[in-house]
């Protein structure tokens, strides 16, 4: 019986984070009308996804209370990641694969 | 002999084995669709010009699609809500909206490649689509990856559930994550291709 309770509540919230996510979704379709300049359209797109990426991963995959290895897999998964999307960029700040000026 | 933690968490590290395994295998996922977000990046960037994608994209079209994938991952997750309540008929009818709404998205994403071939705007044609037909692609293969497991589950696995129900149950937790991750991607892909 308690279960049953625990997933009742349950379901509350994954309904209230699936009505979340449609008004992220109109927000961020909304903005783009707007046509910002692109680094803060860049940089508001990101956010508004992030926020509904983390409602879908804390709730619809039970993150928020899921067991400590599974966030130190994630962790190592982020920092990866990071490098991942930061050294095609640094490597192009850097001047890499642009031409020699002679 | 039984395979140990199928069912019962590890006292060790609090999880069951599909649990553990699934979540490492998205974390590969992540790399995956990390890769080909950084190469987005780095062409982005890179290119003289580069246009904005609703410019070339139905935005409307692609909002729809959003609409349907995140309906798309309520209903996983209340299938899975349903076997928790013991409810299997309720668990059969939100697997199968999952399937449907799947369907949905693909149909959608048929209509939207569709209408680029048919105005001869291929991969090749520029780098921003080169990109776009990639992401997206790869999405599209993962989306129908989900749907064949979830359209088993509904199907013949769903047989499991009168002989071990547990089982059955941590099973669809495990494709249900499979699935918020394709909808996570999508999350991430369609601001990224379709709004900057």
């Amino acid at each position: 019986m308690n279960e049953h309770a625990d997933v009742k509540k349950h379901t509350k919230t994954y309904i209230n984070v699936f009505l979340a996510l449609l008004v992220l979704t109109a927000i961020t379709v909304g903005v783009s009308y707007i046509h910002l300049a692109v680094p803060l359209a860049i940089t508001v797109a990101l956010i508004v996804a992030s926020i509904k990426g983390s409602l879908v991963a804390s709730f619809f995959m039970h993150l928020i209370d899921e067991q400590r290895p599974i966030f130190w897999a994630l962790a190592l998964t982020a920092i990866f990641f990071a490098v991942l999307m930061l050294l095609p960029v640094l490597s192009h700040l850097g001047g890499i694969g642009s031409p020699r000026v002679p | 002999m039984d395979i140990p933690y199928v069912v019962e968490a590890r006292p060790d590290t609090g999880l069951n084995n599909a649990k553990l395994g699934i979540w490492l295998f998205l974390a590969s996922e992540v790399m995956l669709f990390g890769a080909l977000f950084s190469s987005y990046v780095l062409l982005r960037v890179a290119a003289p010009e580069w246009p904005h994608g609703y410019e070339i994209l139905h935005v409307p079209v692609a909002t729809f699609n959003t609409a349907v994938l995140i309906t798309s991952s309520i209903t996983m997750v209340m299938a899975f809500a349903s076997l928790k309540m013991k409810d299997f008929a309720q668990y059969k009818k939100f697997i199968g909206a999952t399937v449907l709404l799947g369907f949905v998205f693909l149909g959608v994403k048929g209509y939207e490649y569709g209408d680029k071939f048919l105005h001869h705007e291929y991969p090749s044609e520029s780098t921003f689509l080169a990109i776009y037909f990639t992401l997206t692609g790869l999405h599209m293969l993962h989306v129908i990856g989900g749907m064949i497991v979830n359209g088993y589950f509904w199907g013949p696995g769903s047989k499991l559930w009168h002989t071990a129900p547990e089982q059955f149950t941590n099973r669809i937790e495990v494709s249900g994550l499979y699935w918020h991750f394709v909808d996570l991607v999508w999350i991430f892909l369609f601001p990224v291709l379709y709004l900057l």
